[in-house]
């Protein structure tokens, strides 16, 4: 092995650049490296995006050859039906409710995760199914589960002594328990992510504090908020960020499991989209109920901009 | 007696926390194992609400799986998935590798702005774009067409792929290249020859991720594509394997089980480098 220090002193001054900084054939090499990226992104996420703020402004159908400027006509129109608000007060209610619980469990899991033991490889693998699993396929799943006749949920509770001989709820058939059904789909797919992701952050906490604060005689419920929690706290927040997102912005769930129904009563957004848009061809109007995503997601990624910032300072 | 007080409180730690790992690994995994179990099971079985569904009554049989191979399009689907998965995976890496390498190595601000923002595209959903996009792959006469998936899928796969690959190539020292080209390499040979091979690892994370993200998604698919010899696995069997109001539920279920369980393996071998990049920078 030859030392790289004195290889690379002498040279680098006789090339009229110092290390680290680049020259300016680099310069160009980098930014060739970096445009097909950046053109592609324009192209496909950029455009459509653009496409999208103009259908909502205009006549837009799938049939129709040229298109006309017709305002906010779309958007009234989207206002002043009964279902736009069912379908934002669903999106808002899945979204808050399973992100809460998804918080709240995925803190209590990964705690109960951190230290070692054996078979840790295949609980995590097991824990990790339901969101590398395609969530269009598990949802299957979870329809037979809801099954109207055959629910292995309504069998159990009635072997276990849950459910009375003759209770035996239709799951998706009846608005309230559709909405929970769906939340609980929510929580299942994304607990994983925030799981593994809290979990990171709590292996990263230095070992030094917990024995710092062990030697304080610190109990474990003291221990838990006063050091573990807060610490694990910013990881959390990105946690519940994605959560928001991946929740607030799915179409797969409720597209599987109801379809919107019973009656329009478990709409969403997306959901109301997809059959406004694409299954009855008025792209315009598709496209501006599908903008009333923007807010939450502007929101977030402003958040995360702050965090990777932070990150950034930190580093 | 004397230290019967802490080996109680380690023994109600331990079994707490067997308790919480039972009752979310039994929530969590519970839909698979049901998937599994319906798989093996005669119709007859299935449908007999006497039986205790929780038990074989007839003995296991592969008939849901043979009617899954033999008599629906779930190979072909499988075959459209791999095709429209490799061609995104390869689209994937021809495009986020030089650019990951180029925002880790760029100086400046705008270059990590530009970091930041790539990575925000992936918050984009296909739930905002997928009403234009039904337009323009219509107008470039891609629909039905496995190449509108090809052409549209990178859109997600390269932002999320790019923005975990960046952190990768942050973190390879710069003496590393500065040294390969003093030895004369030019700064793209020094990325080719020397970067690139110790950098397998984090491309073959791109590739899993990647093709994770084009096997679970459902909603270009569920737009672009109306023939169901075209449909991938995540919308064929959603779409197709329910007809009318018959659910095929024995063949749903082996469906969802192949597809899923491997895929699950694999990326347990590499989720703790997923979660540097879903952490956002949050974890030093």
């Amino acid at each position: 092995m030859r030392s790289p220090v004195t290889v690379v002193q002498a040279p680098t001054r006789r090339f009229g650049f110092s290390l680290g900084r680049l020259a300016d054939s680099d310069r160009w090499l980098l930014r060739f490296m970096l445009a097909p990226t950046i053109v592609y992104i324009v192209l496909l996420v950029g455009f459509p995006f653009l496409l999208s703020l103009y259908y909502s402004l205009s006549d837009a159908t799938v049939a129709s050859q040229e298109l006309h400027f017709v305002g906010l006509e779309n958007f009234e129109r989207i206002i002043a039906s009964h279902t736009f608000w069912i379908a934002l007060k669903n999106t808002v209610i899945i979204t808050v409710i399973s992100q809460v619980l998804v918080i709240t469990f995925a803190n209590v899991l990964a705690i109960a995760l951190i230290s070692d033991f054996r078979g840790k490889w295949f609980v995590r693998f097991l824990i990790l199914l339901p969101w590398v699993a395609p969530i269009s396929l598990s949802s299957i799943g979870w329809l037979w589960i809801f099954d109207s006749i055959y629910s292995i949920i309504n069998w159990t509770a009635q072997a276990v002594g849950l459910f009375g001989p003759h209770y035996w709820p239709i799951w998706l058939g009846e608005p309230h328990l559709a909405m929970a059904s769906i939340i609980v789909v929510q929580v299942w797919r994304m607990l994983p992510l925030a799981t593994i992701i809290i979990l990171a952050g709590l292996s990263s906490i230095p070992k030094d504090i917990h024995d710092a604060a062990a030697a304080d005689g610190a109990g474990f419920w003291l221990h838990l908020f006063a050091i573990t929690l807060p610490l694990v706290a910013p990881v959390g927040v990105v946690a519940l960020l994605f959560g928001i997102v991946f929740t607030f912005t799915d179409l797969i769930v409720v597209f599987v499991l109801t379809r919107g129904g019973p009656y329009d009563t478990t709409q969403v957004l997306t959901s109301w989209a997809y059959f406004t848009g694409i299954q009855g061809g008025d792209l315009a109007g598709g496209a501006a109920i599908s903008l009333f995503l923007l807010p939450v997601l502007v929101a977030v990624s402003i958040i995360f901009l702050r965090f990777a910032r932070r990150a950034e300072v930190a580093g | 007696m004397k230290n019967a007080a802490p080996r109680i409180r380690g023994l109600v730690k331990r079994s707490g926390r067997a308790a919480i790992l039972v009752f979310f690994v039994t929530f969590l995994a519970f839909p698979f194992y049901w998937m599994l179990i319906t798989t093996f099971k005669t119709t007859r079985d299935l449908y007999n609400t006497a039986y205790n569904p929780y038990l074989f009554h007839d003995p296991p049989t592969w008939h849901h799986l043979h009617v899954l191979f033999q008599d629906t399009q779930y190979v072909q689907w499988l075959a459209n998935t791999a095709f429209v998965g490799v061609l995104v995976v390869a689209i994937t890496l021809l495009l986020a590798v030089p650019a990951a390498y180029a925002l880790a190595r760029m100086t400046g601000s705008w270059a990590q702005n530009l970091g930041i923002a790539i990575f925000l595209t992936y918050l984009v959903p296909p739930t905002i774009l997928f009403i234009p996009f039904s337009r323009i792959i219509s107008d470039l006469g891609l629909q039905d067409s496995l190449w509108s998936l090809v052409l549209v899928y990178p859109s997600f796969t390269v932002p999320f792929c790019t923005w975990l690959l960046m952190g990768f190539f942050k973190a390879i020292p710069r003496d590393l290249e500065d040294a390969a080209m003093i030895d004369g390499l030019s700064r793209f040979g020094a990325f080719l020859k020397v970067v690139l091979p110790i950098s397998v690892a984090g491309m073959l994370t791109a590739v899993i991720f990647a093709f994770t993200l084009v096997l679970q998604e459902f909603v270009y698919g569920v737009t672009f594509i109306t023939s169901s010899a075209s449909y991938t696995v995540s919308v064929g069997v959603p779409t197709f394997l329910v007809r009318g109001d018959v659910y095929f539920w024995g063949s749903m279920m082996g469906a969802c089980l192949i597809v899923s369980v491997p895929i699950a393996i694999i990326y347990n071998l590499f989720v703790d480098r997923f979660v540097v990049g879903f952490t956002v920078g949050a974890i030093k």
